[in-house]
């Protein structure tokens, strides 16, 4: 998906200063179709030119009659992906079409963020709530909860060493979501996610938030958005067509991380990789969060482009709940609570594409398991292995949390 | 305008299928072209879409420069871009970090140098380097490198310098900010002399009229390109006065005129479209005036406004783009040097932007008694501010 930062001129009398409006997080895949009050003026504008359609939606949204609004909350809002993150929702004229709410928390101060962007002119209301005290607060009535919370890597870590700190900031975040605003759909962004969502389902199992399942993500949109920017890269600028979506399934994490290059459609490429190439590429999509890790030398982990991912995957729920039939890679409770089956192994939770409806998770798709190359197939089965030891390791810390 | 690059994988088949007309490719474009397409003249993107009644007969939107590059790939290749080359001077900082990521998003750019002293900005342009758009980032660290990432820029961004904290006027900020500044701008004068620069460190007031005399002493000097940001003023502005006023502020328009700090930013509050009435210009005046400091309080140290001004400089970065490539009424109020008011050789103003930077000034309206007021009072300040980044330029 490429996004694009649009600005958009709106401009009432000649001659007057053209007011930019940061028109979106624009996906190339999707023009207008991302909110039901734009799929009207898509024929339109092709055609005209014009934008009545915009019109249309500033009205509708402004009499706020038909056109629903989810509020949505960052838990975690004062940190390195936290600020970036809040800025590319608050700054998204198609969220704030969508947002009525932007809800910032953290441990830390949230005043001077919440000021800061408070500023920016579109139309969505931003909240700041700071200390564990005021949770409670901020999660009531809201509808998306998005959690880059918890510390970051250092180089020579792994996500895993992060586990013991952010697994007990997660499993308090979670605890309070169960409490509070049990409906939300949860994004979580902190690290090992392998881990982390399966604490968060465990305490939402705990709390009997019914139907929690459903609504619980974990973000691998990042490995998705790196994979097309690695093959994007491989393909170059001479010959391959279109833009790459390449599914990513598996987990978030090392060799958990599996990029399946068979769902690359062969007019993407010029000439098909080889197997060496292939791997190459797999392993490079794999080491990609490790590489930023490296080049910030000990001040941080990628923060930049997982903002930019994580509104992706976060717009793309919004445009879910409000009645659109979606389809993204994430982390989840996969298939009802089936788990995910691969040649005898099973795993209760699973990366891979799902179908997304206003209530969450309609549906887990497997259709990519028939197209898998062997070497596929010995990656899938070595992130299997893995990504069980991690989410029984998540299960543990939770069932030891009572 | 990549309404044509329509993704077209298995996983993400639409279920209305047609054939794309010339390649016959499954399409689920209405238009029945995919990304083969070639792009149409009318770009739809960043185009003057005139919301409301009026409509500006001839005002065609001009189709986008291509690079030679993107012109030598076939039909069928992936998203053509404007293809500048934007150079982030400052890019590791509170500001310039959400700039970066914001300018990684914006189509119109192809290269982005990321320039920075500090350690960590191989990492900022290896985090952004993983985002799927087209634009390539490179990363630059230490004035040894200032060379390569200015080398054909077509637009270069100035966030580089301390920020304020509480208790502290952008003045204070002076002698640091102005030496960072000064070294840029011969930076810049030296690689790309025929570069716009949009310069964001504070105080704008004088760090303008410093780069403009860099600029002179190199013999390179185009009053249109060296532009200080105060787009944020105008942002503020649109935000207080919609909320003040109930309306939508996707709506509202407040030009702010005069300079960049304290009561040199003069809103002109009866020149605002829609016209509004605010209850209390003087209140709002002031409120738009201290926004700023507002949020360096309730950062409590922690900084000065970086989020909401990297959207403001991204704003200001795409109005330069759009009207280098060839968009007309392009107009933004920007900090350059200026005829416009008798004595203050700097003032900021509502201009129409060009391929050269500032192609025409709009006149100053008519202000009202309040507004008269607030320009005396400025005069002092704003002469002041801009005697000392000349001052300091020449020592």
């Amino acid at each position: 998906f490429f996004f694009f930062v649009r600005f958009e001129r709106r401009r009432i009398l000649p001659n007057e200063p053209c007011r930019g409006v940061l028109v979106s997080i624009q996906s190339s895949r999707r023009p207008e179709m991302s909110h039901p009050a734009h799929r009207l003026g898509v024929l339109e504008r092709h055609l005209a030119g014009t934008s009545s359609a915009e019109k249309a939606t500033i009205s509708e949204h402004q009499t706020s009659s038909g056109v629903r609004t989810v509020s949505v909350a960052v838990l975690g809002a004062s940190g390195g992906i936290g600020q970036p993150l809040s800025l590319l929702i608050k700054s998204s004229p198609t969220l704030a079409a969508c947002v009525s709410t932007l809800k910032l928390y953290d441990v830390a101060p949230t005043a001077g963020v919440a000021a800061d962007l408070s500023h920016i002119d579109t139309l969505m209301e931003v909240e700041h709530y700071s200390g564990d005290a005021q949770l409670p607060q901020c999660l009531k009535g809201t509808d998306i909860v998005i959690i880059p919370a918890g510390i970051p890597r250092k180089p020579g870590m792994t996500r895993d060493d992060l586990f013991k700190i952010n697994a007990g900031i997660v499993s308090n975040l979670a605890e309070n979501i169960a409490k509070h605003c049990p409906t939300a759909w949860t994004l979580i962004i902190s690290n090992p996610v392998n881990s982390t969502v399966p604490i968060a389902s465990e305490v939402m199992r705990k709390y009997n938030v019914p139907g929690f399942e459903r609504r619980l993500f974990g973000v691998t949109t990042l490995d998705v958005v790196r994979a097309n920017t690695f093959v994007q890269q491989h393909i170059g600028g001479h010959g391959g067509r279109g833009n790459v979506n390449v599914t990513v399934v598996g987990g978030h994490a090392g060799i958990t991380i599996q990029p399946l290059l068979s769902t690359v459609p062969s007019f993407n490429w010029n000439r098909r990789p080889t197997a060496g190439e292939q791997a190459a590429l797999v392993q490079r999509i794999q080491e990609a969060g490790t590489e930023v890790v490296q080049a910030k030398n000990g001040a941080g982990s990628a923060t930049l482009s997982m903002a930019f991912a994580a509104v992706r995957f976060l717009s793309r729920c919004i445009d879910a709940r409000l009645g659109e039939s979606v389809v993204e890679c994430a982390y989840v409770n996969w298939n009802g609570g089936r788990g995910f089956e691969f040649e005898g192994d099973r795993v209760a939770f699973f990366a891979g594409p799902v179908r997304l409806g206003t209530d969450g998770i309609v549906s887990s798709i497997e259709d990519w398991k028939r197209g898998l190359s062997d070497a596929e197939r010995a990656g899938l089965r070595g992130a299997l292995k893995q990504l069980k030891g991690e989410i029984e390791k998540g299960r543990l810390f939770s069932t030891s949390q009572k | 305008e990549f309404e044509h690059n329509i993704l077209i994988s298995n996983m993400f088949a639409a279920t209305m299928n047609s054939s794309c007309t010339p390649c016959r490719q499954t399409t689920s474009n209405a238009n029945r072209a995919c990304r083969n397409s070639k792009p149409t003249t009318i770009a739809r993107y960043a185009g003057f879409k005139s919301v409301g009644a009026v409509e500006f007969a001839g005002s065609k939107i001009a189709s986008r420069k291509t690079t030679a590059a993107s012109a030598s790939r076939t039909a069928c290749a992936t998203a053509t871009v404007a293809g500048f080359k934007v150079a982030l001077l400052g890019a590791a900082g509170g500001i310039g970090q959400p700039l970066a990521l914001l300018l990684k998003m914006n189509p119109m750019i192809e290269n982005l140098a990321v320039y920075d002293l500090a350690d960590v900005t191989p990492g900022v342009a290896a985090d952004l380097s993983h985002i799927n758009t087209p634009c390539k980032v490179t990363a630059h660290k230490g004035p040894e490198q200032l060379g390569a990432a200015l080398a054909g820029a077509d637009l270069v961004v100035i966030p580089a310098g301390i920020p304020r904290k509480p208790g502290m006027t952008r003045d204070d900020l002076f002698n640091i900010n102005a030496g960072i500044v000064k070294s840029l701008v011969e930076g810049v004068a030296a690689n790309c002399p025929n570069a716009i620069v949009n310069i964001i460190s504070n105080p704008v007031n004088s760090t303008v009229p410093i780069a403009a005399e860099v600029m002179k002493k190199a013999g390179c000097y185009d009053p249109r390109k060296i532009m200080g940001v105060t787009t944020l003023d105008i942002v503020r502005a649109n935000t207080f006065v919609a909320e003040a006023s109930g309306l939508n502020v996707a709506d509202v328009n407040v030009p702010v005129i005069g300079g960049h700090a304290g009561t040199t930013i003069l809103p002109l509050l009866s020149q605002a479209t829609p016209s509004v009435t605010v209850a209390d210009p003087a209140a709002m005046t002031t409120r738009i005036q201290n926004a700023g400091t507002e949020v360096v309080e309730a950062k409590a140290g922690a900084g000065s406004a970086t989020l909401s001004m990297a959207y403001a400089a991204a704003r200001m970065a795409e109005s330069v783009l759009l009207a280098k490539s060839g968009e007309k009424n392009v107009v933004e109020c920007t900090y350059v040097e200026s005829n416009l008011v008798e004595g203050l050789p700097f003032f900021s103003s509502k201009v129409v932007l060009g391929p050269e930077g500032v192609a025409e000034f709009l006149p100053l309206g008519e202000l009202n008694e309040l507004e008269m007021a607030g320009m005396d009072e400025m005069r002092d300040l704003l002469t002041k501010n801009i005697e000392a980044g000349i001052t300091f330029a020449n020592s």
